[in-house]
């Protein structure tokens, strides 16, 4: 009897939380779509989210690319067919790794700092302070973010694919002596339009999926099973809107591919 | 004092809450009319917080009402709330400030966010508020870097910066010295001269001022004990009264003189 209780206790929470996520994600964007409409804050939170993950986003593509140019050229060493090196790293940049991996670098540089502002802003009654301004946190605080996630991502997925090709360059050419106009030739024949949008559309719902998440934690903190309060609270729920944000973008990856292919 | 003829501005109905197993709030009832000062005292831990929170829309009674310029809270849609809230000032407990924001910012936030004045009359009205607080040389502070006090003072200017109607202090000087409390509410009595909204105000203590307000009213166990004027409650023969007055009042009426010096100061 006590399992079917507790099965069925998850199950309604687990109901609640979805209720509630989706609630939040759409009061968000009705409040982003009306109007007045304010750049100013749309701006910070691009700078924030995007300008200032640049040199992660480019470290990370640049590795990527090489890593993935030295594995190739291995494999494709085996075949006899290295002219397909920059085939390969641009596709699986672009279609794949590009905005995956630049998503879950963002999540972690800036979803977690969105979970624990908004986090203490709950703790410490300043959302509270807000709506007794008459305020709306939603259109104050949590719109912008959204909106500049919607705008960051596939711009920085764009840096971390072009850096990351340049990387697989560096590496394929400068060091393996493949030619560098077989290396483009290949990427110029290989990738088509479709790649390109498939790649685009995941960084999209990549930045929807992990400032959703990450800002609703923080916002939803009190409603946190074992008591969102204090700093460990914060860092607690911090912790798990970064583990959660990552997971649901991989599988929202593979969704995504398995329906776009 | 013609408090009595004041129109209702703030009513709750008994009001009970509970938050799981513990009754905070067991049938309270309690009328605030314009244009007075309320007090509402009581030890700590007793619900007062959770008191004010019902009055500003953001906990909902699970029985009972409060009911707010005619409107019962509990049923009003998100734009009436807020047009509600419109009308309000706080200052929280903890103060509430916004962290992230310098001094001069926290006090301009209503007024950005509210109204469409140009960012002069904006300034004008910031730096007016923060000169009644004695802060101008603080604008460019962050929170962080200021004292109790002096944050209690901002909270007080970012809650009056919009000319609220009704004010709530959600223990206003509570964790400060004794001259520091005489400034808040010598500040609380300034700009409610100035100011003249409906003020109410939560403190686990009776405030030195209360001989100065319209009602006191002491909470006790879930329960809001009836509100009387001030010099009834001190001579009150209810015995939860006696004993709180007793207890939290004592020492401080220690002479006549002493008294009246300090009135002398508001
Ligand atoms: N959000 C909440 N969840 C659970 N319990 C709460 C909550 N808010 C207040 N309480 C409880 O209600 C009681 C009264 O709290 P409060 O109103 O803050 O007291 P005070 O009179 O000191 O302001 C306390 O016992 C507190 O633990
Ligand atoms: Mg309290």
């Amino acid at each position: 009897m006590k399992i079917i209780a507790v099965i069925g206790g998850e199950t309604l929470r687990f109901v609640e939380l979805v209720g509630r996520f989706g609630i939040f994600l759409f009061t968000t964007l009705i409040c982003a779509l009306a109007p007045p409409y304010k750049l100013m804050p749309i701006v910070k939170q691009v700078r924030f989210i995007g300008a200032q993950s640049l040199f992660v986003i480019a470290f990370t593509g640049l590795f990527t690319g090489m890593v993935l140019s030295l594995q190739g050229y291995y494999t494709l060493t085996k075949f006899g067919s290295v002219g397909f090196l920059g085939a390969a790293v641009s596709l699986s940049l672009i279609r794949e790794l590009g905005p995956v991996l630049g998503a879950l670098m963002v999540v972690g540089r800036a979803g977690s700092a969105i979970c624990a502002e908004v986090g203490i802003m709950r703790n410490s009654e300043q959302i509270d302070a807000l709506e007794c301004m008459a305020i709306d946190p939603y259109k104050f605080l949590l719109a912008p973010k959204l909106i500049a996630g919607l705008i960051a991502m596939p711009l920085l997925t764009c840096i971390f694919d072009v850096v990351g090709i340049f990387g697989g360059f560096l590496v394929g050419v400068e060091l393996f002596d493949v030619s560098a106009g077989a290396y483009f030739q290949g990427m110029y024949s290989s990738v088509v339009w479709h790649d390109i949008e498939m790649g685009l559309i995941k960084s999209v719902v990549f930045g929807l999926l992990l400032v959703w998440i990450c800002a609703a934690k923080g916002f939803f903190l009190h409603l946190e099973r074992d008591g969102g309060f204090g700093a460990e609270g914060v860092s607690r729920v911090t912790t798990s809107a970064v583990v959660l944000a990552s997971v649901s973008i991989l599988v929202c990856d593979y969704l995504i591919s398995a329906v776009l292919l | 004092m013609t408090e009595e003829k004041s129109e209702i501005v703030i009513e709750l109905d008994s009001v009970e809450k509970s938050f799981g197993t513990q009754k905070v709030l067991d049938g309270v009832s309690l009328q605030v009319r314009a244009g007075t000062t309320t007090v509402i005292v009581g030890a700590s831990g007793q619900g007062k917080s959770v008191i004010l929170k019902h009055m500003l829309g953001l906990l909902t009674p699970d029985n009972g009402r409060v009911v707010v310029f005619g409107q019962d809270m509990a049923k009003v849609s998100k734009k009436q709330l807020s047009a509600i809230r419109s009308n309000f000032g706080v200052l929280f407990q903890n103060v509430a400030l916004f962290d992230s924001m310098s001094v001069y910012d926290n006090v301009a936030l209503p007024l950005r966010e509210r109204t469409d004045g140009k960012e002069t009359d904006i300034r004008n009205n910031v730096e007016e508020k923060l000169a009644l607080m004695g802060l101008e040389d603080h604008g460019g502070k962050f929170p962080a870097q200021l004292s109790g006090g002096m944050k209690k003072r901002v909270g007080l200017a970012r809650a009056l910066v919009l000319n609220p109607k009704v004010v709530f202090f959600d223990e206003p000087t509570t964790g400060l010295d004794v001259s520091k409390s005489n400034e808040i509410y010598r500040l609380f009595f300034g700009t409610q001269a100035r100011l003249n909204y409906t003020a109410v105000i939560v403190s686990h203590d009776v405030p030195k001022i209360f001989k100065l307000s319209d009602r006191v009213a002491l909470m006790v166990d879930g329960k809001l004990q009836e509100s009387m004027s001030p010099e009834k409650f001190q001579l009150s023969d209810n015995p939860l009264i006696r004993s709180f007055v007793l207890e939290t009042m004592g020492p401080i009426y220690s002479s006549e003189v002493e008294e009246s010096r300090l009135y002398e100061t508001l």
